[in-house]
């Protein structure tokens, strides 16, 4: 078992070096200037100079790089000793010149509101999804199940700057009943932040709860003929220890790891949902970033998803062996 | 007769799991050390149980798998490390019928593509046309040549079976390797294949391998029977002198847990039971690898492996043959 | 000997799209106390049908499934699932083919035994824990304190199928149902396999419906036999009149036809024609009729008019459905079928 767990992150830390030099070098290989990249829209040749000096573009990429692995773990000094000395704090994952910010302090700055979404959302996709799912299952045929589905299926050929939009006009602008969404610290404002981010949450579950409903569904359905199910029956357990001990246990495993994806994908930044509502999330830094052509903060930001949707990949390997032992004892 | 098929020393290690970060996996000695000779136009069954490693030394024998070592001759042709390309004009010759009759025939295929293909691989094209030659072959089995644009799920089990045996026909190869061909097949479709299966054997002379675990059905088959322990042969012996004299413990012991159609037997016959199961074919026991189980194990036993020597009409791999 | 399970004019139909599927066709039979009844019948026969019609487990499904049940005195078949659950696994108990798609992958040997005990008994979980231990040990599987906490998967076929017998006895049943619990296991295993159901059976005065395709098994383990065919009960009887005399040319087929380990291995196996018939479409009359070689010595009877079970002369419950006459039938089993026995 702890070789198994050791195994998995390894493998995961060095897939994290490899998608690093990757993510790292793509801007150096592109046939365009790296300076000029991190110079962005509003580009002076003044910037543009000392971004020349900090990045110490004329430096063999490998030696970049490396330097920049050094700064993920001990922080960075930009220009050190000139008038124009940059620190980067540990971990560094590279400096905006266009915001005059280390690009860690600006995703520390936006990544509570992303995590918000996340966590909010995936719990009510996973409420409404999974039970919306077992309902359909064991009512399968019935209107139930059919209104259970097309509701599944609404959700998911909705897209989210539509059900969105439609939802903040009707509950914000016309009933009154929500305040616009964005983004208050939990810890100091708790009602206004859940309220604000209600719309947020009800959107991106309605899509994803449509996906968890059908799988959850298939699962239970696929379950439920298996021979262990009918020596269950045998053994005179009831339809409810029946349903939940052994069906649902069995069809939850690939759902887990779904989920685990699913969420580790979403704290890089809920995109589209961000960028819909107007939340000051990390989707919105990455849109921006892209706008404003700035270099660092989209290596930063893409770095940071691939953090952890590899974390959530070998975490969601871990699990996994706990659920299924023939994957932990071969 | 001349020997067709020439198996020494036949060995195949499959890697198993890994046991930590840094351990070698496991290696499975599915088969290990078998030697044999098939003379041409004979029937050799190939008997054990599960994890013996008969189907395995099927798929060596037709080089669907590539032996670790050993040697496998093919009418004095060493073809144990031949490349596929170099192959294909031996595997005219060497066919191979499975036992699964709803997996081994693709359901998005005809039955006419099916028995066909071989042509096609092959690049032959006999006289008269593919279609021609694959209609016969459908009425040879047994099956109605009009069923030529038929899909395999429109067949029953022993239908399908013979579908497989007029596939491993097309090319008129002279040895066939049948794995389990009647396993899968209800009780009363199983003597209609193998008497099929020994017309054929008489009209075109072909050399058969036969693997099953039913002694009683290898016996309605086979000339000599070989029978296979944790990937050995432990004995080898023509069909009658095993049968009726059997002189390796685990084949007398095989036998005796047959059971017979008939009440009166129950209780007259010599009971064997062995006990506890078939040892872990990773780590399989020093020596004679049926120690574990035998009655008569003593100390060489554990220290020497027996050699496949001649006793009698069979040869036997044991200290203490009967 | 009380009759301890007595089947009435069973019948079990499935509506499918392709029409209704008559699994079981008004079968009759019962098993008693302390016995073994041997159903034989290949795929498609409905003997698998019929055991879980018994179970009552085609409850809540398309089946249709009209007749009497009785067991131990009490009519089985119209309870209501709620009541029915509460003699599963207590009163009547089945083991099945293959064991490892038969037990939960995702628990524990232990657990599930543990579970089956508890369904029944109110205990605590380390009291059916350690009754679970015991049920492995009295199967014969070694150091069953550790094996208990092992996962199915990790069993081998033989201890894997001793496990499910285990669990299937934990809470002593007085009918256990045995579909083709060795059909899958090698022959030296099935061997010990069979072994075992016997002691229990002494030990436990436990009556066993044994399921299978194997003539040699039904020999060896039982002592009455009830040959299906189609759906129906074509010959039942004790085990020794049915195999040592039978009466239906089914049997007598099944019979010259298998494979042995005696007798001439040269001669022919002299094989049924044709194949086992669609149960949506069953041929008219006498089922087995399209594969019968004595129809003609019979005449239009057999495709027009299902023939009764009618006792066998000179009998005490030797039954056949067949419409050859006693002459004849004494005649061809004399002159044709015994000399390729």
């Amino acid at each position: 078992m702890l070789s198994y767990i050791a195994r998995r992150i390894t493998s995961g830390v060095l897939v994290l070096f490899i998608v690093s030099a990757v993510v790292f070098s793509i801007f150096y290989i592109l046939p365009a200037d790296p300076a000029r990249l991190a110079c962005g829209k509003s580009c002076t040749p003044e910037l543009m100079e000392r971004i020349r000096h900090a990045m110490e573009i004329d430096q063999p990429l490998a030696t970049q790089y490396g330097r920049f692995v050094k700064g993920v773990f001990v922080g960075r000094t930009y220009n050190a000793g000139t008038e124009v000395q940059l620190d980067c704090a540990a971990p560094c994952l590279g400096y905006s010149y266009q915001t005059d910010l280390p690009v860690t302090s600006l995703i520390k700055d936006r990544l509570p509101a992303t995590l918000s979404i996340a966590v909010g959302a995936s719990l009510l996709w996973l409420l409404v999804g999974l039970s919306g799912g077992i309902l359909s299952a064991l009512k399968r045929g019935t209107l139930i199940d059919r209104g259970s589905q097309a509701f599944a299926l609404a959700g998911a050929s909705l897209q989210i700057y539509f059900v969105g939009l439609i939802l903040q006009f009707i509950f914000v602008n016309k009933l009154e009943w929500l305040p616009m969404p964005g983004y208050v610290s939990p810890f100091e404002m708790p009602f206004e932040w859940a309220k604000e981010m209600v719309l947020p949450w009800v959107t991106l579950a309605f899509l994803l709860s449509a996906i968890y409903s059908r799988l959850t569904r298939s699962g239970m359905i696929e379950v439920m003929s298996e021979d262990y199910i009918r020596t269950a029956r045998a053994k005179g357990l009831s339809a409810r220890q029946i349903n939940f001990k052994h069906v649902l246990r069995s069809a939850i495993t690939p759902i887990v790891t779904v989920f685990g994806l699913d969420l580790g994908a979403l704290l890089g930044g809920a995109v589209i949902t961000e960028y819909v509502f107007n939340i000051p999330g990390l989707g919105k830094l990455a849109t921006e970033a892209v706008a404003n052509v700035d270099m660092p903060v989209i290596t930063g930001t893409v770095l940071l998803a691939a953090i952890f949707i590899i974390t959530a990949n070998m975490i969601v390997d871990i699990i996994y062996s706990f659920l299924d032992p023939k994957v932990r004892l071969k | 007769m001349s020997t067709i098929l020439k198996v020494s020393g036949l060995t195949k290690h499959f890697a198993g799991n890994k046991h930590g970060l840094f351990s070698k996996a496991d290696a499975i000695q599915a088969v290990d050390g078998v030697s044999f000779e098939l003379a041409q136009g004979e029937a050799l069954g190939l008997v054990g149980e599960s994890g013996c490693g008969k189907s395995t030394t099927g798929r060596l024998i037709t080089r669907l798998l590539e032996p670790t070592i050993g040697k496998i001759e093919f009418e004095g042709q060493d073809i144990t490390h031949l490349s596929n390309n170099n192959l294909r004009p031996i595997r005219t010759q060497l066919q191979m019928i499975f036992q699964d009759p709803y997996s081994s025939l693709n359901p998005r295929h005809t039955v006419g593509t099916i028995v066909g293909t071989p042509f096609n691989i092959s690049k032959v094209t006999p006289e008269g046309g593919v279609k021609k030659r694959v209609q016969e072959l459908l009425e040879i089995v047994g099956l109605n040549p009009e069923h030529y644009n038929r899909y395999p799920h429109e067949f029953s089990g022993g239908q399908r079976q013979r579908i497989g045996i007029a596939r491993a026909l097309a090319l008129r190869p002279k040895v066939i390797v049948a794995d389990e061909p009647v396993s899968a097949l209800d009780v009363s479709i199983q003597a209609q294949i193998i008497n099929l299966m020994k017309d054929l054997q008489k009209d075109f002379g072909l050399t058969f391998v036969f693997i099953a675990h039913d002694l009683a059905v290898v016996r309605h088959f086979a000339q000599r029977v070989a029978v296979m322990y944790l990937g050995n042969i432990v004995e080898i012996a023509d069909r009658d002198s095993l049968y009726s004299n059997p002189k390796h413990p685990y084949t007398k012991a095989l036998l005796s847990a047959v059971p017979e159609a008939d009440p009166d037997a129950v209780g007259a016959r010599e009971r064997i039971r062995l006990t506890g199961d078939v040892p872990n074919p990773i780590n399989p026991p020093s020596g004679c690898r049926f120690r574990t189980r035998c009655w008569k194990a003593q100390e060489i036993c554990a220290t020497t492996p027996p050699a496949l020597l001649q006793v009698g009409k069979s040869s036997v791999a044991c200290h203490f043959p009967e | 000997m009380s009759k301890f399970l007595d089947v009435k004019n069973l019948s079990v139909k499935f509506n499918t799209e392709d029409g209704v599927v008559h699994a079981v066709d008004n079968l009759s039979f019962s098993v008693e106390r302390g016995k073994t009844l041997g159903i034989v019948g290949e795929s498609g026969s409905g003997k698998s049908v019929t055991s879980l019609a018994i179970m009552g487990l085609h409850k809540g499904s398309r089946a249709e499934v009209t007749g009497e049940i009785w067991l131990d005195g009490q009519e089985i078949n119209q309870l209501a699932e709620k009541d029915i659950r509460k003699l599963r696994g207590k009163k009547m108990a089945m083991i099945f083919q293959d064991a490892l798609a038969a037990l939960h992958p995702y628990y524990t040997v232990g657990n599930q035994i543990a579970e089956a005990y508890q369904v029944h008994n109110k205990v605590s979980k380390t009291e059916a824990k350690k009754h679970a231990i015991e049920m492995l040990d009295r199967v014969g599987i070694p150091e069953p304190q550790k094996r208990a906490d092992d996962y199915p998967h990790q069993f081998s076929g033989g201890m894997r199928q001793r496990a499910m017998i285990a669990m299937s006895l934990s809470c002593d049943p007085t009918l256990l149902i045995a579909d083709e619990p060795t059909t899958a296991l090698d022959v030296t295993v099935q061997a010990q396999i069979l072994e075992l159901l016997r002691d229990l059976q002494k030990e436990f005065g436990t009556s066993i419906i044994l399921i299978t395709h194997d003539l040699g098994v039904v020999a060896e383990t039982a002592d009455d036999v009830l040959l299906m065919y189609a759906g129906k009960a074509v010959e039942y009887g004790n085990v020794r009149d049915v195999l040592k005399n039978p009466q239906h040319p089914y049997a007598w087929g099944l019979l010259t036809s298998i494979p042995r380990l005696t007798g001439d291995p040269d001669k022919k196996l002299a094989a049924i024609p044709g194949i086992p018939p669609s149960l949506i479409s069953v041929p008219s009359g006498c089922a087995f009729h399209p594969r019968c070689s004595y129809v003609s010595t019979v005449g239009a009877a057999c495709s027009a008019t299902i023939p009764d079970l009618l006792l066998v002369t000179n009998t005490a419950h030797h039954l056949v459905r067949c419409h050859l006459d006693v002459k004849n039938r004494e005649d061809i089993f004399k002159n044709q079928v015994v000399p390729k026995l």
